[in-house]
């Protein structure tokens, strides 16, 4: 589904990415880990189009994404800091959201109403919690059913409650074929809904696997454990593709 | 496509600014000003010169620091935009349109209103049009600035750093440059230099309108003297169009290929 070649980014003398190639299917949740600085957030942008790189290519369904924009319609994108026009309410930013998008008439609003947003739609973004913020941009990633989820630290600011529907929402939309990038830096967070692990370091990929089968070669059964183990032994798997 | 989209950024973009407290004080200020000058002094030429005073002074420097800050402020949701499938251009291109509507808007409220009501001449009108171009190309600048700084703060530090050369270093500038090369013939280089300030020419475009031009200073007699009222009027509307154009054509060209 996303194919990514040879991609090479850097930011002046610093190295974001470095040679990353990675394949990425249909109906698998892959969590980008790694320390900051290690690429993560410049690998998510360059499939959004928002970094631009200097080698490489990223083939999203047989398409080269700099050849066309519209592919970015399939992507539902979470940001890691959501900062809105601040006198707009919610429902501004939902509407405007919609607008923008008009060949799309099916919602899925399971999230709004799941986080209650509709009760307090007028209320203005200035005026919402760090974490309502996040809320309402899950909702906007969710909101017209994509092909692919980029999520980047999606349950950094919720409470464990909306987090804990974040992650049953992303198991649902999984099991119909969706393909989801997250990245965080709570590792438990991700313990039950991960299916994939891309450990990034220094812009390069260190380890691209199946988390069924890191916990079996490393026999541990957290997350935060196995990669501990990993990098402990560096015990380095090639990638799997 | 791009039309479409264009307008429903702007839209949404008009509909915050108009709750802006800035954009609001900044309409109150202008109207309190434009009224107590306009109403105080009985001779109305010089009502409207402290008026144009007052543009010259507020419009370069409001606009360009509060273009600045709020396209730096709207970084992450130019982003959320962008991964909607928006193209680059028309993105920046509907903030520019957004916030140079919503400071023209507001100018056209606070001083243009006033003006009009209590004022009406040719000259209110001219007055009205500099202060609106001044708007754009202070916007356009910033819009420049935002492309080209990574850093919000820096950009700050540009936007004060243009506004104040061009509102007081440049005259200062050309004063110097009048003073040391007297003895030679320097109208007609005085003249180009002069377009490379858009405040200067923001400021003749009225005072070509004024019969007080020739005691206006050097700058509104030369421009009388070799051009007259019709073709000095019409070269500093070009070169004021000019100072939008540049900088915004400019700012699309960066932004294309910006990491964001």
């Amino acid at each position: 589904m996303i194919s990514i070649t040879h991609l090479t980014k850097t930011f002046g003398k610093f190295k974001a990415l470095d040679d990353v190639t990675l394949h990425f299917e249909r109906g698998t949740t892959i969590s980008l880990l790694g320390p900051n600085g290690s690429g993560k957030t410049t690998l998510i942008k360059s499939i959004l189009g928002l970094v631009i790189p200097e080698k490489g290519s990223i083939i999203i369904d047989g398409d080269e994404i700099r050849s066309n924009v519209s592919y970015r319609s399939r992507i539902g994108y979470m940001p890691q800091i959501g900062r809105y026009p601040e006198n707009m309410t919610i429902k501004q930013v939902i509407d405007m959201i919609k607008e923008m998008r008009k060949e799309c008439t099916v919602y899925d609003n399971e999230l709004i109403n799941g986080f209650g947003l509709t009760a307090i739609q007028h209320k203005t973004m200035r005026s919402l919690s760090g974490g309502t913020r996040q809320k309402v941009s899950a909702c906007l990633a969710f909101l017209f059913s994509p092909d692919i989820y980029i999520l980047d630290e999606p349950t950094a600011g919720l409470d464990p409650l909306s987090s804990e529907l974040l992650k049953e929402k992303i198991r649902k939309e999984r099991a119909k074929g969706k393909l989801f990038l997250i990245t965080s830096h709570v590792l438990s967070d991700l313990d039950d809904i991960t299916s994939h692990i891309v450990y990034l370091q220094d812009g390069k990929v260190m380890f691209y696997n199946e988390v069924d089968e890191l916990k079996r070669s490393t026999g541990e059964n957290k997350l935060n454990k196995v990669i501990a183990t990993i990098m402990q032994e560096d015990l380095l798997i090639d990638a799997t593709y | 496509m791009l039309h479409t989209d264009m307008k429903t950024i702007v839209k949404y973009i008009l509909l915050d600014l108009f709750k802006n407290k800035t954009i609001l004080v900044y309409t109150f200020i202008l109207a309190v000003l434009a009224v107590s000058v306009l109403s105080m002094s009985g001779n109305s030429s010089k009502g409207l010169l402290s008026l144009l005073n007052i543009t010259l002074l507020f419009v370069p420097i409001i606009s360009i620091l509060f273009a600045t800050i709020y396209f730096f402020n709207s970084m992450e949701f130019i982003e959320l935009l962008l991964a909607q499938s928006v193209r680059r251009k028309t993105m920046i291109l509907a903030e520019y349109c957004g916030v140079a509507s919503a400071l023209s808007i507001a100018y056209l409220l606070g001083v243009g209103l006033p003006s009009v009501l209590l004022n009406y001449s040719p000259a209110s009108i001219t007055l009205i049009f500099s202060g609106i171009f001044l708007t754009l190309i202070f916007t356009a600048i910033a819009l420049l600035i935002f492309v080209v700084f990574k850093d919000k703060t820096k950009g700050i530090g540009a936007a004060i750093i243009t506004a104040l050369f061009f509102t007081l270093l440049f005259d200062g500038l050309l004063l110097s440059f009048i003073y040391s090369f007297s003895e030679y013939p320097i109208d007609k280089p005085l003249l180009g230099l002069i377009s490379f300030n858009p405040v200067d020419l923001g400021r003749i475009l009225v005072l070509l309108q004024l019969d007080v031009a020739v005691m206006m200073g050097y700058s509104g007699a030369l421009f009388k003297e070799f051009m007259g009222s019709v073709i000095g009027s019409v070269y500093t509307l070009g070169c004021m169009s000019l100072w939008v154009l540049i900088p915004l054509a400019a700012s699309v060209r960066k932004f294309k290929r910006k990491d964001l």
